[in-house]
């Protein structure tokens, strides 16, 4: 009270003073308001995610007898066939991520340096595949490579094969698959802090001499690489827990993580290491989603998509 | 004249980008454009282009039963999610606009949450959970998975809306004695209407082409359009499926150009 009446000389103060208690109750109102707004979504998260992740951890804590075991992870190190799986998962979302730099820093780079009209045009061509259905995809894919499908069929008819090349049901239909659905995700955050260059540096260092190329690689390149980063941990955490793609193209020869869950708790109902798989999978998302974060701080993660 | 990328740097000496980047959006956008050609083929063998044309195919979506419930199952389901959805996501982003909490952290990587975790996992938790409270092969299961997955998308699309209007206005409104609601319904939405219209189409078309989850959770007479695609391209490659899969593009393609139309109607 003394530091409220101390302060009178100061115009206004004291009616602040006084009406602290009903603008703190009525601030308490609103906050208990936009709370009430909050809950249902969140009440509905927590209780379609967060707790059955949680049941399924504590799940993954006990053998069969339901002793308390490590047992579940043991085995990941223990059986040759979770070991393959990892292998393959990230062998598949090693070559996927490289294949979509590859394909899409180009694409992305005449994307950011085409005139706003042709750029909305073109990004239709990686907007709509985005956006539709990851199964048609699988499909279309499906039917341009496998043993009787489009290309073998005109690979054929030309003349250039006399057996039909293996391109669907193994490593290769996986990744080709894949590639096309994950591309979109490289390129949009790529394309958005590629347009975030100031042109001006680029146009700087030319007029100061260096040649295109060199402007290209010592201006342009380091200036992307934060959006390309990006780009490149969104599309390897999305392949390692890739499901659709594999399931169908992989011909039961490509297991990868995620198809492993399904099979250890569809088939084999043993939901104890299905489970454990699928902790080990979210502790491995999360510690790559962590450490980029930690490395390029919040700004890069800000771009993240659907799915 | 557009002056924005005035490099001095030609076309020209820029088409061996043209080039490649032409060939990554051809690889991005053929398997698409062969499918929709190849669901007006006559025969049941994949040729391409088509020897010869007819609708056989959409004949045989839309005479089989089968199909026909799958796809009514997920177009109420995706009805109801956008829905549910859109009113969740619209009151949760309106609130993290308001910015009157603490805990903003927490909050947002909670509402959010299902773009990070693998959706398998998801998908197992949820039948885990489901089996325990009778929730699998039903609608209202589905709908409540479904709306969880497509929260996030109708939260950003209505905050970046929201960031984009004078929330003063909401204020002036409610000085003048307009109540909470009124200020909001009359004020505030008809502005921010767009985004949340938008909001509601992404909702519908996550939901509608969901696949993983509903493989787990739906099946019987709940059997979703995407689950019975799945089941069917396990056992062969149905030329029907190229019909459905025509009509899911047409689809996409729809409501996203309704999503843009709405978005540049702000």
């Amino acid at each position: 009270m003394s530091v409220a009446s101390a302060s009178l000389d100061h115009d206004g103060r004291s009616g602040g003073a006084l009406n602290a208690d009903a603008l703190r109750a009525d601030a308490r109102r609103e906050s208990h308001g936009t709370l009430a707004l909050l809950s249902p979504g969140l009440l509905l998260v927590f209780a379609v995610i967060i707790v059955p992740i949680g049941w399924l951890f504590w799940l993954s804590l006990f053998d069969e007898t339901g002793q308390l075991s490590a047992s579940n992870y043991a085995r990941f190190f223990e059986q040759a066939s979770y070991i393959k799986t990892f292998v393959t998962t990230f062998k598949v979302a090693f070559v996927v991520t490289g294949a979509c730099v590859l394909f899409g820093y180009p694409l992305a780079y005449m994307l950011s340096q085409l005139p706003r009209r042709a750029a909305g045009v073109c990004l239709i061509f990686v907007i709509l595949p985005f956006w539709t259905s990851v199964l048609v995809r699988t499909y279309a894919w499906l039917v341009i490579l496998q043993r009787k499908g489009l290309v073998n069929t005109w690979l054929m008819d030309l003349g250039v094969i006399s057996q039909p090349l293996p391109l669907a049901n193994n490593f290769a239909g996986v990744v080709i698959g894949m590639t096309h659905i994950m591309l979109p995700f490289l390129v949009l955050p790529l394309y958005a802090s590629m347009k975030s260059i100031d042109t001006d540096c680029l146009r700087a260092a030319m007029n100061l001499g260096a040649s295109p190329s060199a402007t290209f690689r010592q201006i342009f390149l380091p200036l992307s690489l934060p959006g390309l980063a990006s780009g490149v941990v969104i599309v390897f955490v999305l392949c390692l827990g890739f499901f659709v793609t594999p399931a169908l193209m992989g011909g039961g020869k490509v297991i990868m993580w995620a198809m492993r869950m399904e099979q250890t708790t569809s088939l084999y109902s043993n939901w104890g290491a299905g489970a454990a798989l699928g902790v080990v999978l979210l502790a491995v998302t999360l510690a790559l989603l962590g450490l980029f974060h930690r490395l390029l701080g919040a700004r890069a993660t800000g771009v993240w998509s659907r799915r | 004249m557009s002056m924005e990328n005035a490099l001095p740097i030609s076309h020209r000496q820029r088409l061996w980008l043209y080039a490649l980047g032409g060939l990554v959006m051809l690889f991005l956008i053929a398997p698409s454009v062969i499918i929709v050609i190849m669901s007006f083929s006559g025969s049941s063998l994949l040729q391409f282009p088509p020897q010869e044309w007819s609708l056989r195919w959409y004949e045989a979506y839309f005479g089989s039963l089968e199909w026909r419930d799958a796809t009514i199952v997920s177009v109420k389901v995706a009805v109801m999610t956008a829905v549910v959805a859109t009113l969740l996501g619209t009151a949760a982003a309106y609130a993290i606009n308001a910015r009157t909490l603490r805990l903003t952290g927490v909050i947002n990587a909670l509402l959010t949450a299902s773009l990070i975790i693998p959706v398998i996992l998801i998908g197992i938790g949820t039948f885990f959970l489901y089996a325990r409270i009778g929730l699998n092969n039903t609608l209202t299961g589905l709908v409540i998975a479904h709306t969880v997955q497509a929260l996030p998308l109708v939260v950003l699309t209505v905050l970046s809306g929201l960031r984009s209007y004078d929330m003063n206005q909401e204020m002036v409104a409610r000085s003048l004695g307009a109540g909470r609601f009124s200020a909001f319904f009359q004020v505030t939405m008809p502005q921010i209407r767009f985004s949340i219209v938008s909001g509601a189409l992404f909702a519908f078309i996550t939901s509608f082409d969901e696949v993983v989850v509903s493989l787990f959770i739906s099946g019987g007479e709940t059997t979703t359009l995407t689950r019975r695609m799945f089941n069917a391209l396990r056992d062969q490659i149905d030329p029907t499926i190229a019909a459905i899969s025509t009509c899911l593009i047409v689809l996409s393609i729809v409501l996203l150009s309704a999503a843009q139309l709405f978005g540049r109607g702000r």
